[in-house]
């Protein structure tokens, strides 16, 4: 005979626990992690070789964890920085798990340490999918990878607290067009926050530290609909955040409040992208 | 590819399961996957397939439900299957849906134990609600 077993289980419950422990357990040490996500070649490590060195000279006590297949090259980069760096060699596997993050994470973060930036193994499918205790995810996109990348991989854009565009100094000749690239975020996580930056430009400089430091210092985060779940979902991202739908918008003007037109230009940045980085690269 | 590590999540699962029901083999093994839970069935199976060898899963059948993108904006009372690649702004009033009411499901919904006989009924993992 057979026998069935109405087996309500979410399968990333374990991990989904996990993240919710090592949240928990890192808050108690007043850390926050933001969790960064991209394509392999996006410039997470340049953008965030940057913000280690600001954070550095502004004192803020802060460490970078990043994950690759192989290569020892990102945390080498990311050390000259003076900032704590840990590699984690995933030996083929195609994202990090909340349960690795800890043990990786035992006996190595600093006491102290207020920001943890995670650099994420370059991939935007797999990494979506696993909460790593992060309170800012952060999912990156440079200007060569097409306009479209946020309908493609729509799970890693969808849930991200925060949007990034890389290389904007190579916008023109990449002919990157702003408002298809905005509206598609629009489309699939209305209301976040997009954020141009070029490092070579010196364009946004700071600001993914700002926002990181904003979020520890527990201000709004922005909550992606995706991760507004209905009551029977099995797997949620963020859970243990303080998450307010009236907080959904912290650096919005009020103009978009939604974000669905994928207009929304906050912090006040009324020039155009290209306009705003021909003024910091000297260019016309 | 982390449809292996989801695989394993999932048998393992079912293995406590069976243990703590003293089951010895595994029929079926029923599950929901929402199409914007990042995972693909096929690569899942595959996985399912490679991973289930020299459990007491060995052999089990893997049944995937997909459930769809549905979203919802209360203002409007409106409900919307959001798509591949998924829209979730309101089509009524155009501005973000205030939840996503399915489609990231990643869940085992039942599973059916062999106990070395084979050829026994054929049960619905969850009687009431399909």
């Amino acid at each position: 005979m057979c026998r069935v077993v109405d087996l309500q289980q979410a399968v990333l419950a374990g991990n989904d626990l996990r993240a919710q422990q090592l949240r928990a357990d890192l808050a108690g040490r007043g850390t926050t992690v933001v969790n960064l996500l991209s394509s392999p070649g996006s410039g997470k490590t340049a953008l965030l070789e940057q913000e280690l060195a600001l954070a550095r000279a502004r004192g803020t006590r802060i460490a970078a964890l990043t994950a690759d297949l192989a290569t020892e090259n990102d945390a080498t980069r990311l050390a000259r920085s003076g900032a704590p760096v840990k590699q984690v060699l995933t030996d083929g596997l195609c994202h990090l798990e909340a349960g690795m993050l800890a043990r990786h994470l035992d006996g190595w973060l600093p006491d102290a340490t207020e920001l943890l930036f995670v650099e994420n193994v370059g991939n935007l499918v797999c990494p979506a999918s696993y909460d790593l205790g992060e309170t800012l995810r952060v999912v990156l996109a440079s200007v060569t990878e097409g306009e479209d990348k946020p309908l493609k991989y729509p799970t890693a854009f969808g849930l991200a607290n925060l949007v990034v565009v890389t290389k904007m100094d190579l916008a023109g000749p990449a002919a990157f067009d702003e408002a298809a690239f905005r509206s598609h975020v629009a489309q699939v996580n209305p209301g976040v926050e997009v954020l141009l930056t070029s490092v070579r430009g010196g364009l946004g400089a700071g600001e993914l530290l700002a926002r990181a430091t904003a979020a520890a210092a527990g201000g709004p985060v922005h909550t992606p609909v995706m991760s507004r779940n209905g009551a029977a979902q099995g797997h949620l991202h963020g859970h243990g955040h303080v998450h307010h739908h009236d907080q959904d918008h912290p650096y919005g003007h009020g103009a978009h409040l939604d974000g669905c037109d994928g207009a929304d230009h906050p912090h006040g940045h009324e020039q155009p992208a290209a306009d705003r980085l021909a003024a910091v690269t000297g260019e016309s | 590819m982390h449809e292996l590590s989801i695989a394993m999540a999932v048998i393992g699962q079912v293995e406590d399961a069976a243990r703590a029901a003293g089951a010895t083999a595994v029929h079926t093994v029923h599950l929901q996957v929402g199409e914007l839970a990042g995972v693909v069935p096929d690569a899942l199976e595959f996985g399912f397939g490679l991973a289930c060898a020299g459990t007491v899963l060995e052999g089990a059948r893997l049944v995937i439900e997909t459930v769809p993108g549905r979203a919802g904006c209360r203002p409007c009372a409106d409900e919307w299957a959001v798509g591949m690649p998924p829209d979730l702004c309101c089509p009524v009033c155009g501005t973000a849906a205030d939840e996503l009411l399915s489609g990231r499901e990643l869940q085992i919904t039942g599973v059916r134990f062999a106990d070395g006989t084979a050829g026994g009924p054929v049960l619905e993992p969850t009687g009431g609600e399909r």
